[in-house]
């Protein structure tokens, strides 16, 4: 399967604009960075994690604590699906009675951020458990849906968004197309 | 890793398995080991899977390390051993097994005294098969773990330098080791006297010396293995002094060492024989960190195996 884009959604810019809108919302929301935690979901909430804890700690003028999560052991579908490479989760912190914002690029069915959110509480009991996402695509299987969105991209179940980040692919761009058989 | 006809997944033997299959399930094992350092030390990845742990030749640290494997899969384990099993009423391997996979397990591990019974066993059964050692050929999850930790303490396996001390005839971990190291690309110095030695034992790849003090000069990691007490009594060497004069690590010799190698030992260790007391308590770190690795390097395969990551 080829990805063949059809459109242009973000560009850097718009990133950075949208990266620097939520930070203010997470901290307007948690009233400043105190007992805030940021945990991105493997690979590229990580990285979306990360700018929004340097983004924070330009706007608080300290550092936040930022984790990351692989949550392939959490998957409903793996004997359906199969097994993907796993990553290594990393919580250096203590997540009990932290305020922790989950974040990953693209909110679709949900069931990947159900996953995050067992994987979460396998490491504490955090105060609020938040969810901030890139993209809201729509279409949820699960009775969830996000605190901070980047952008909400109606879309149709044959289509697809692709998020680019500098980080893994060298340029900051979201872009919506269909999968084509090659 | 093999597959056979109906679609389950085997670990049989190291000498099956390929260079990038190794280093995939070592780096899988990187994220289990989190696993065990976390609060709550269980994912749900095998929920609703049953494992049977059939170890019918004595083992304290491979049952155990496998039973805490899948209990951090969340997957249910059955453990039975040779005594308290009908094994000891005459039943046969077979019929054991074909009566554990009636009650709907999905992958057996078993430890077997005969070589081969582990491959014997996936003609029997419609479920998985993990070889936890049998007989004096392979004990491959034991060379996985020992490659982890190899790659965990020194950062790198390609061009490492291992020499393995001891009784290689006898020794399965010696005979997986072999296999691991060889695939992935480090070196293998093998010290023994002749008559611990495997006939045609050059033809894997591996170079031999008969002098301890060589090794210890050119290797990375000296990897010492357990003296079997009953090999005196078959006079394959003259006796237990002779042997740690020639091929212990005593205290005399670690202390004269400028470069000290990773020392590692598949355990349970012969104080006084094969390592003197004194080295070690010194080295004790990297062998109980061995033990850590063996219940991160079995979930990684159990999760392979039963993960379905191939379909």
């Amino acid at each position: 399967m080829a990805f063949e884009a059809r459109a242009k959604v973000l560009d850097a810019e718009d990133l950075n604009r949208i990266i620097r809108r939520i930070a203010h919302e997470i901290l307007e929301r948690s009233k400043g960075s105190d007992e805030l935690a940021l945990v991105g979901i493997r690979t590229r909430g990580v990285f979306l994690a990360q700018r929004l804890g340097e983004m924070i700690e330009e706007i608080e003028g300290k550092p936040v604590a930022v984790g990351a999560l692989d949550i392939s052991l959490y998957r409903d579908d793996v004997a359906t699906r199969g097994a993907s490479k796993i990553g290594v989760t990393e919580i250096d912190f203590d997540t009990n009675d932290k305020k922790v914002v989950i974040v990953d690029d693209v909110l679709y069915t949900g069931r990947t951020i159900r996953a995050a959110m067992d994987a979460l509480m396998d490491f504490g009991r955090p105060q609020v458990v938040q969810l901030a996402v890139l993209i809201d695509r729509g279409h949820r299987e699960v009775p969830i849906r996000a605190d901070y969105v980047g952008k909400n991209l109606p879309t149709s179940g044959n289509e697809k968004v692709k998020v680019l980040l500098e980080e893994v692919d060298g340029i900051d761009m979201v872009e919506i197309g269909e999968e084509r058989e090659p | 890793m093999s597959e056979d006809g109906n679609g389950h997944r085997h670990l049989l033997s190291i000498a099956d398995v390929d260079r990038d299959f190794i280093i995939s399930l070592l780096d899988s094992a990187r994220s289990f080991a989190e696993v065990s350092t976390r609060p709550i030390k269980k994912v749900p990845a095998l929920r609703g899977r049953t494992i049977a742990n059939l170890f019918l030749e004595p083992s304290t640290r491979t049952r155990i390390s496998f039973e805490l494997a899948a209990k951090r899969l969340s997957a249910d384990v059955i453990s039975f051993s040779g005594s308290t099993s009908s094994i000891s009423k005459g039943e046969s391997l077979k019929d054991t097994a074909k009566t554990l996979v009636a009650m709907g397990v999905d992958a057996v591990v078993i430890r077997h005294s005969s070589a081969g019974s582990p491959k014997m066993l996936t003609g029997w059964v419609d479920c998985s098969v993990v070889n936890a050692g049998d007989g004096m050929h392979e004990h491959p999850t034991q060379a996985l773990l020992d490659l982890f930790t190899m790659r965990e303490r020194l950062g790198y396996l390609e061009g490492l330098k291992v020499a393995i001390v001891g009784d290689i005839d006898h020794s399965r971990v010696a005979r997986s080791n072999i296999h691991a190291l060889n695939k992935v690309g480090a070196e293998v110095l093998l010290v023994a006297p002749r008559s611990l030695l495997p006939q045609r034992i050059e033809g894997m790849g591996v170079d031999i010396t008969g002098s301890l003090d060589e090794a210890l000069g050119w290797c990375d990691v000296l990897y010492l293995l357990r003296i079997q007490l009953e090999r005196v009594e078959e006079s394959r060497f003259p006796s237990l002094r002779e042997y740690t004069l020639q091929y212990g690590l005593t205290q005399t010799r670690w202390s004269n060492l400028k470069r000290k190698p990773l020392v590692m030992h598949p355990g349970p260790m012969n104080r006084g024989v094969e390592i003197e007391s004194s080295v070690a308590d010194e080295v004790e770190s990297v062998i109980t960190g061995q033990v850590t690795a063996g219940v991160a390097v079995r979930m990684a395969v159990l999760y392979d195996l039963l993960g379905g990551s191939h379909g």
